[in-house]
């Protein structure tokens, strides 16, 4: 980071944070295959990403369905289609909401206890004694926290999905007092395994992996000092949330 | 140890609990859920024109599924199209001057095959293909023949009417020879 004092100041530390984080990810990669056998741990990281997480995406499942519920059943009731109901909110959900929201709730709950558990191990240098001992910390601490991310967001993301359903379902036929047969019916005749939810959990995977290696970067990467890990967690919330959607954008373009 | 041992169950049942939801998204909430469908024949129908009919599409007798699309092809020789119908074997009873038309669920909704019940005493058996069908009903079509024939023909009316005597109203749009 020399060019610290060009007017590209700004541009080239962005850069260089980007390339260090794709560079961390390949690193990540490579050592994948050594952390499987440290295999204890990642069933700890599912544990404590995946399973504890369950709580807060299941409410919010089910207050996103109910939500969608209400405003759909308002719009849709405009032109006379509430019996659409069933379908735009599977759709809606698992093409969109579903992958999106959980992957932000991840960041939320999972990315920044990930980055502030690594970034205290770097500040009081047991990732240096790890190194010392000659146990790859990257094996040891980075990988299976990514390996944990990948498979539990996808599962929390099809979680989240049936809550939203089930929301749904509650608002609009016990409550709006729509019909139980044309609710279903009209979702089973128009939604796709594959087209949307293999797409949707495809998406989901994809997030899973962005957010668990910005989490772990920005762990991994951060200044040794408390101050240096509360930026370092701010920093997982912002960032993870951006390249999601971002690539939400990119992923919805191609599997369209 | 027992800690760690927590922890293993925990995650399994987590995953479980994924795969569980995901497998309840797959089969009850998407179109797998109407495919429970058991043993079948196969009917065969030409149409001139089958529209947007597609694959898997619904066979319908009096609004009730039986059965679905199974191919759609063209026939090479007399250029038409082929569809096979897959059709539920509880629903044998079909007598064979039944007629299989081509219908859209709502104004723009998806298309099915109706099939429209005759009286034979003889039903169709596997293989059989119907002898009476109707093609399905373009809309461009039909907003076409409005177009052409619409304005013209009341401009026609009106000036009919003006030396018509027994003041008889003719429809709008009816050709007029």
């Amino acid at each position: 980071m020399n060019a610290r004092s060009g007017p590209f100041a700004g541009i080239a530390d962005a850069l260089a944070q980007v390339g260090a984080c794709g560079l961390f990810g390949l690193q990540v990669l490579a050592a994948l295959p050594a952390s499987l056998r440290h295999w204890r741990e990642s069933v700890r990281q599912i544990w404590f990403t995946g399973a504890m997480s369950l709580v807060i995406i299941m409410t919010c499942g089910l207050f996103v369905g109910m939500v969608l519920g209400l405003q759909l059943y308002y719009v849709l009731s405009i032109f006379g289609g509430t019996a659409a109901l069933g379908t735009v909110v599977s759709l809606s959900l698992y093409r969109e909401l579903g992958p999106v929201v959980t992957a932000l709730l991840f960041a939320g709950r999972a990315g920044t206890s990930i980055t502030a558990e690594i970034g205290l191990m770097r500040a009081t240098d047991q990732l240096d004694a790890m190194e010392m001992m000659a146990v790859d910390p990257i094996a040891y601490v980075a990988a299976p926290r990514f390996l944990a991310g990948i498979i539990a967001m996808p599962l929390l993301a099809c979680v989240f999905n049936a809550l939203g359903i089930f929301g749904a379902h509650l608002v609009g036929v016990s409550w709006l007092g729509l019909d139980n047969g044309t609710f279903w019916s009209n979702m089973t005749s128009s939604v796709d395994v594959w087209k949307d939810v293999v797409n949707g959990v495809w998406k989901s995977v994809a997030f899973g992996a962005v957010v668990a290696l910005i989490a772990v970067f920005q762990g991994y990467t951060t200044a040794p000092t408390s101050e240096g890990v509360a930026h370092a967690t701010t920093r997982t919330v912002v960032f993870s949330s951006i390249v999601v959607l971002a690539i939400d954008f990119v992923m919805t373009a191609f599997l369209m | 140890m027992a800690q760690r041992r927590s922890y293993q169950i925990g995650s399994g049942l987590f995953i479980l609990l994924g795969f569980a939801a995901l497998a309840y998204l797959a089969t009850q909430t998407t179109s797998i859920a109407n495919f429970s469908q058991g043993p079948s024949y196969r009917l065969k129908a030409s149409f001139g024109n089958v529209g947007q009919l597609k694959l898997r599409a619904p066979v319908k007798i009096a609004g009730v599924r039986i059965g679905s699309v199974e191919s759609i092809e063209v026939d090479p020789v007399k250029l038409d199209a082929k569809v096979k119908l897959s059709i539920d074997k509880r629903y044998s009873e079909i007598p064979d001057d039944s007629s299989a038309a081509i219908f859209t669920s709502g104004l723009l909704g998806d298309q099915y095959v109706g099939i429209q019940p005759g009286g034979s005493p003889e039903m169709f058996k596997d293989g059989d293909e119907f002898l009476l069908t109707q093609s399905s009903m373009q809309l461009e079509d039909l907003i076409g023949k409005f177009l052409v024939n619409g304005s013209p023909a009341s401009k026609a009316d009106a000036k009919d009417k003006a030396d018509d005597t027994d003041g008889h109203p003719a429809s709008p749009g009816s050709p007029k020879s």
